[in-house]
């Protein structure tokens, strides 16, 4: 894929300490459109605190974030959702007491007249693009609690992608699903790349990164190893880069 | 994740055809099970109560225009702040400081229209209790913040924060006038309490009640309307009509009852004479209608329950129940959120102090005390999660009248004796949290 003129984003020297740990310690890390780049590591090595930076949840102690070449300042979740970066959390975030629509739109509320919600219209959205990723999707009225693994992961990418995302955050989008429906998150990201969104991936199955990743950014005790082209790696490569922490020799 | 996309699901959901009338009627009607059944327990504690009194007394007293237009009366002051308790709580925090906060505002105001306003505006003016009301509820407001503040900005926890502020603003309410009880209030501020002249009478009920039908009706019809516009399965029309005919109804119920409860015979003669009516020979029946307090619980529960239900700021109280960190990082300032619900706590505890000092014609530090218990005994017995995320203000609202009713019941039924009150609502609430807990493993 195209990796050539402005990256979509670009996290440059960024860094975040949590009570005198470094968590992310002067990592830089880009990521063009219609690229899928794996962020690898062990739990801990920093991926999930460096991302969060980017999606708002953190503030990075110093670094700069560049989207499409322009520094910008991401403070709050809203600052990341104003430039069209939407996340999925490993944990999905939802609210387990609200319906599919309600988490779809929390934050982002439709609203009629005088500010009231426009709960009918937001379900009628929720219903449109349900019926395009999960076609067998028919719990609209019940809080998602009450919704399987699936069904919840599935709102939460629809709310990823409803808002137009230009690039999108995944946090191992696939851990709690079954072989049928990871096939169908393996799908999406193919269908969304071809529509030209940037999408960080952080994944901890090695033939999941092989399958859909361009680019793996590889992290060890907050630092980053370094960043691969994964058709230019074998999975061992990789698997070298996560355990020992050495970057390949052949790879760029 | 195909490209075509499926039409939107138009059904209802989940066929089940395994159910009986009363389950078609329930899911047609689509009527909340677990308020029908609050309902349910509250009429059967007023039969119980009734029929104790006639079997065991001789005399019925608790199904009477009188008892009930007292109980509606009596229960304003727990239901206005049990209703923002409902917020408190679904969020996952406590104010235990409301009673205490009643008793403070209380003073403030009584101090205020008495001892202040009177030198300035002279006695009876009519500005005096917009003044001290707008200034009660303000007090209120700024004690709730500061709440708010230590608990969402300073990482106090709120049983913390709020146990303090329960011991401190009951300090204070003693200091403001050295415990002195202040009375009379304004003439005018003390309508707002209730009794013969502070109820809107026969006509003035059955206004309230025609446009309070009007509004159900639009309701309904709007929510139809919306419905249809995007596609989806609306009620059956005679389900509608059901719905219209209980909510109507109720309201009308509620309406020839307060009418059919007429003025005490030397209210009515006092009125006369200063009115130069001639009181004709069976007497004069004037009805008191709905009490004031009662309409002012009425339109805080209305607004409280569209806030809840229609607007952002209520359903980011729910999400930041369901789920702080979601809520967060869906862009939700939840500290700022959890700062206006204390503020918006201290208020109705402000307006409850109105009500509670005008119902008692005067303000003393005492006021409110051990409220806060019965408030939150409210919440939780109309539904609200202790584990927080659920709660509505109608149940709120319900278990408030169900606390009133055992206390009111228990008197008239000669256990006037606090102590057994006390031990009859200590079971209750306890009772009602196991029942709904059953209820909520059931539907699950």
């Amino acid at each position: 894929m195209a990796q050539t003129g402005t990256p979509l984003v670009e996290m440059r020297d960024i860094s975040i300490a949590f009570g005198g740990i470094k968590a992310v310690d002067h990592v830089t890390i880009d990521l063009y459109p219609g690229e899928v780049v794996g962020l690898l590591g062990h739990n801990g090595a920093g991926k999930s605190t460096l991302i969060k930076c980017l999606s708002g949840a953190y503030k990075a102690d110093s670094g700069t974030i560049l989207i499409n070449g322009e520094p910008v300042e991401i403070d709050n979740p809203r600052d990341a959702r104003a430039q069209n970066i939407e996340t999925i959390y490993q944990t999905l975030a939802l609210a387990d007491n609200l319906d599919a629509a309600s988490n779809l739109f929390l934050g982002r509320e439709l609203v009629g007249p005088g500010g009231m919600l426009n709960d009918a219209a937001m379900e009628a959205e929720t219903r449109k693009i349900m019926g395009r990723l999960n076609p067998n999707f028919r719990k609209f009225n019940v809080p998602v609690s009450a919704l399987s693994g699936g069904q919840r992961q599935s709102v939460a990418i629809a709310r990823a992608v409803y808002f137009n995302a230009k690039i999108l955050i995944m946090d191992e989008p696939t851990a709690a699903l079954g072989p049928h429906e990871t096939q169908m998150v393996s799908e999406l990201i193919q269908e969304l790349k071809a529509q030209g969104l940037g999408i960080f991936l952080i994944e901890h199955d090695i033939h999941n990164v092989m399958k859909l990743c361009d680019r793996a950014s590889v992290m060890k005790n907050g630092q980053l190893v370094g960043t691969v082209k994964v058709d230019e790696v074998t999975d061992e490569d990789i698997l070298g880069m996560i355990i020992m922490g050495k970057k390949p020799a052949r790879a760029a | 994740m195909t490209e075509h996309s499926a039409p939107p699901n138009l059904g209802p959901q989940g066929h089940d055809l395994q159910i009986g009338p009363v389950g078609r009627f329930l899911r047609a009607t689509e009527l909340d099970t677990r308020m029908l059944g609050m309902v349910g327990a509250l009429l059967l504690i007023w039969l119980g109560f009734h029929l104790y009194g006639v079997l065991v007394n001789g005399e019925g007293v608790f199904l009477t225009p009188r008892n009930l237009w007292n109980l509606s009366v009596q229960t304003s002051v727990t239901g206005i702040m049990a209703t923002g308790m409902v917020l408190v709580i679904i969020t996952r925090n406590i104010d235990l400081s409301v009673g205490s906060i009643v008793g403070v505002t209380g003073m403030i105001m009584g101090i205020l229209q008495v001892n202040i306003l009177p030198q300035y505006l002279g006695l009876g003016h009519p500005a005096i209790w917009v003044i001290t009301v707008i200034v009660g509820i303000i007090c209120g407001m700024i004690i709730g913040a500061f709440h708010g503040w230590l608990i969402a900005y300073r990482g106090i926890p709120s049983f913390i924060v709020t146990l303090g502020g329960l011991l401190v603003w009951r300090g204070a309410a003693f200091l403001t006038a050295d415990g002195k009880t202040i009375s009379p209030v304004d003439t005018t501020f003390a309508l707002l309490g209730g009794g013969p002249y502070g109820s809107v009478g026969a006509t003035g009920s059955w206004i309230v009640g025609i446009l309070g039908c009007a509004a159900i009706l639009w309701v309904l019809a709007r929510g139809r309307a919306a419905r249809r516009k995007h596609g989806f399965a609306v009620r059956e029309i005679w389900a509608e009509a059901v719905l219209a005919a209980l909510g109507c109804g109720a309201l009308i119920g509620a309406v020839l009852l307060v009418n059919a409860y007429p003025w005490p015979k030397g209210i009515v003669e006092a009125y006369a004479k200063a009115n130069n009516l001639t009181v004709p020979e069976g007497g004069l029946f004037i009805s008191h209608g709905f009490a004031i307090p009662v309409l002012i619980l009425a339109a805080v529960g209305i607004a409280m329950t569209i806030l809840m239900t229609r607007t952002r700021f209520g359903r980011y109280v729910f999400a930041i129940g369901g789920n702080p960190e979601a809520a967060a990082l869906a862009g939700i300032n939840t500290r700022w959120m959890t700062m206006k619900i204390f503020a918006l706590m201290g208020m109705l505890a402000g307006l409850a102090a109105v009500v509670a000092s005008a119902r008692l014609n005067s303000a003393t530090n005492a006021l409110g005390d051990l409220e806060e218990l019965y408030v939150i005994a409210s919440a939780v017995v109309g539904g609200t999660s202790l584990a927080g995320g659920i709660g509505t203000i109608y149940g709120a609202i319900i278990g408030a009248l169900v606390m009133q009713s055992l206390q009111t019941g228990m008197v008239l039924i000669g256990y006037g004796d606090g102590s057994y009150r006390k031990v009859v609502v200590g079971v209750a609430l306890v009772l009602a949290v196991y029942l709904d807990n059953l209820y909520r493993k059931k539907i699950k």
